[in-house]
């Protein structure tokens, strides 16, 4: 591995308030303040913003047991192709990643293949089912960041509750996928005008609000912090603000699709356009770029969730929920949040993609002080282009955002001073 | 008395307004769409009441009956159609086929094109099928019902007896009563009662009307009692409280209480008024049986209607079938 010069970009490192043209130095996989000796590589990064390599927090690889649909080897490779150093997987994998044996195993194959940091999760219960608390102390000795039954809810807030307060013994974030499993029911898209037409199952905000609203009790009756993975409702945004205006630490977390789309594209019947959350509606999308916008959402994800083709090629209540993310998720956040809606300028976007998931996590990631792992992506905020997703690296297709124009980009990522990839 | 000729194709009305290879709904029709179904459906419709019931019209055409939900009278009416217009006809239901055995949608309609079937009449459980079918496959997909979504040859009988009872659509006033919320029916009435300009009201406990259906342009009325003296006609939908409504209203003696069309409601009724029901009926509930009887009752005349319809869609998505492959 080379020394780097990266010349002449914008460094916007948020962790300690940076935002100039300069050059960065990487020596020795590491961030330098001096620069390295003859025979290093020069990166010409003129008109290009260099930051701390962006931390995805919620992303699905499926290994073990799903490897049709993904694995740490391709999912990593997508992610470094959207300008991820770093991804936090999730525990809904086949068997379950419940156990310090699984986590360890998770943590090995990444070592072995794959193109960027892994960070995995745990499950809070044993085999995802709610009902009896993972070994969870032990799961953080094997390495877990967070906890999380994301894909499914702990419905028991008993049950929660203990957790909450057993991960706070571990400083561990909690991460809740919310969804209330009886008000939602057999839900398939979101609740309104759309379902009515179209005749499939409501999947009401309620179902969501309902439990934000829990976690937020909770957050405040163990005083330790609760993250709400993919919000997707205005009334979930609401809840949120105020909890946050108490001085509660619960966070929500943003997706890409619940601000580029609606629920009025499930009329194609296109199983792409099928999420759980679901879609919404317009006053949604703008409640969530609002909350952007004032700082109550602090944190933006995929939710990058590859299914088969042949798994999505079916009836759309019969299809399995989600869809790719990782290499559209900057590009669509650059496009929509900061060029279109200009809700937010491009260093709170880095800020909520490096700094607020480390802080959350307690990863020793999203800064560029010197000293610190040299993971560094480089953007172009407004280079054109448009989206194909038979150049994915993903093992899966699943995307409603083929063939989409899209303003802004990463050209490089850059792990431990190491280049993965490049545009 | 000597029995007419039966006519041949070329003595069918225009055709040019219709340019579908599929019928997947109404919501996605033209008016003029919709008035060439009903209006092919008339011309049909003397066919049935001859000595020979039968037309040439898609002779050596293969239609396959794929009815993964249980259905009686429309499968029954669909393969009569069909047989009308000399068409050779194949039933699959749900526990004939290799569905039984796990094998998708996909696979299954692609092994009925492969033995060259030009149209799929499909009935299925999920909204949204026909359509699924209609973009992988040459052959015509005609929806029999699909999920809570639409069921367009249930709407477009309805609206032929209508038109035919009362001699047009424009400015009636129309009740649909019972549960909207999982009614294909309901959705497809709307959108076809609309269209041809009758003014729709919806009527029905508040957890099976739920708001959103006014933004299709219907009201929503609360109590039956409201519409009894102006409605020119009412529909009344059958009621599934014994399977799966048991969080929607809490007895069926409630929902007649509320809702049902008793004889002393219908005593209210406008002499004029048409009593209509898509079947299968549960006497006694929505309605009482006297009135499902009585001479303001249309219910059979929908059956017989949908031949006629149904022979019309058949008709017209195979003609345009053959015109765009």
């Amino acid at each position: 591995m080379r020394d780097l010069i990266i010349r002449n970009g914008r460094i916007i490192d948020p962790s300690i308030g940076r935002d100039e043209i300069a050059d960065l130095y990487v020596i020795g996989g590491r961030v330098s303040a001096e620069p390295p000796n003859n025979g290093c590589e020069v990166i010409d990064a003129r008109n290009l913003v260099i930051t701390p390599g962006l931390i995805d927090i919620h992303v699905h690889l499926r290994e073990p047991g799903q490897t049709h649909k993904e694995t740490i080897e391709t999912g990593s490779h997508a992610a470094a192709a959207g300008g991820f150093s770093s991804i936090v997987c999730m525990p809904n994998t086949d068997p379950p990643a419940d156990n310090p044996s699984a986590i360890t195993w998770i943590s090995d194959r990444a070592r072995a293949g794959a193109w960027v940091n892994v960070f995995p999760t745990g499950a809070i219960t044993k085999g995802l089912n709610g009902e009896e608390m993972a070994p969870i102390g032990s799961m953080v000795q094997a390495g877990i960041v967070a906890i999380t039954d994301d894909g499914h809810c702990v419905q028991n807030h008993e049950v929660m509750r203990r957790a909450v307060e057993y991960a706070r013994m571990f400083d561990l974030a909690v991460l809740d996928h919310c969804q209330d499993y009886n008000m939602v029911g057999s839900g398939v898209m979101h609740e309104g005008y759309w379902s009515s037409v179209l005749g499939l199952d409501g999947w009401p905000r309620t179902g969501e609000e309902l439990m934000v609203m829990r976690n937020i009790l909770l957050a405040e009756l163990c005083k330790t912090r609760i993250h709400c993975q993919h919000l997707s409702s205005g009334g979930s945004v609401r809840l949120l603000r105020d909890a946050r205006a108490r001085g509660i630490q619960v966070t929500g977390e943003l997706c890409p699709h619940h601000i580029a789309l609606t629920d009025e594209f499930v009329s194609s019947f296109d199983t792409n356009y099928k999420m759980n959350p679901p879609l919404r509606a317009r006053e949604d999308v703008e409640a969530l770029i609002e909350g952007v916008a004032d700082g109550t959402i602090t944190l933006l994800g995929s939710d990058h969730a590859p299914h088969a083709f042949f798994e999505k090629e079916v009836e759309f209540d019969r299809a399995p929920f989600g869809i790719l993310g990782l290499e559209t998720e900057l590009a669509l956040f650059l496009t929509i949040l900061v060029h279109r809606t200009k809700a937010i300028d491009i260093e709170h976007l880095i800020t909520m993609y490096t700094v607020n998931p480390s802080t959350l996590l307690r990863l020793q990631k999203g800064t560029l002080v010197s000293g610190a792992d040299a993971d560094i992506t480089l953007i172009d905020p407004d280079l054109e282009w448009t989206f194909r997703k038979e150049q994915s690296f993903s093992h899966s297709r699943n995307t409603p955002f083929d063939g989409w124009e899209l303003k802004g980009r990463a050209v490089r990522t850059i792990v431990g001073g190491k280049t993965v990839w490049s545009v | 008395m000597k029995t007419p000729e039966p006519k041949h194709a070329n003595d069918l009305p225009e055709t040019a307004n219709w340019h579908r290879k599929d019928l997947l709904g109404i919501r996605e029709l033209e008016l003029r769409e919709l008035e060439t179904i009903l209006d092919t459906a008339a011309a049909f419709k003397t066919v049935g009441s001859r000595d020979i019931k039968k037309v040439p019209s898609l002779r050596g055409k293969t239609i396959v009956n794929f009815f993964v939900e249980p259905s009686t009278r429309t499968r029954t009416s669909f393969e009569l159609a069909a047989f009308r217009l000399s068409a050779d006809v194949v039933n699959i239901s749900a526990t004939t086929s290799s569905l039984q055995k796990g094998e998708t949608l996909k696979d299954t309609a692609l092994n009925l094109q492969a033995l060259y079937a030009d149209i799929i009449v499909l009935r299925h459980s999920s909204a949204g099928a026909p359509k699924f079918l209609a973009e992988r496959l040459d052959s015509s997909i005609i929806n029999a019902g699909d999920g809570a979504h639409e069921h367009p040859t249930q709407a477009l009988l309805d609206a032929f007896t209508i038109r035919e009872r009362l001699g047009k659509i424009e400015g009636l006033k129309i009740a649909i009563v019972g549960d909207i919320l999982f009614s294909r029916v309901a959705r497809s009435d709307i959108w076809a009662l609309k269209k041809l300009g009758a003014e729709v009201t919806l009527v029905g406990p508040s957890t099976l009307v739920p708001r959103s259906f006014e933004e299709m342009g219907v009201k929503v009325a609360r109590h039956i009692d409201d519409i009894l003296d102006s409605a020119d006609v009412i529909n009344l939908l059958r009621i599934q409280h014994e399977r799966q409504r048991k969080e929607y209203f809490p007895s069926l003696n409630e929902y007649i209480r509320f809702f049902g069309l008793t004889k002393a409601r219908a005593a209210r009724l406008r002499p004029g008024c048409l009593v209509m029901h898509p079947g299968p009926i549960n006497r006694g509930v929505e309605i009482d049986s006297e009135i499902a009887d009585g001479p303001q009752s249309v219910i059979l005349d929908q059956v017989t209607n949908g031949l006629a319809v149904r022979m019309a869609a058949l008709y017209l998505c195979s003609t345009a079938g053959r015109k765009t492959r």
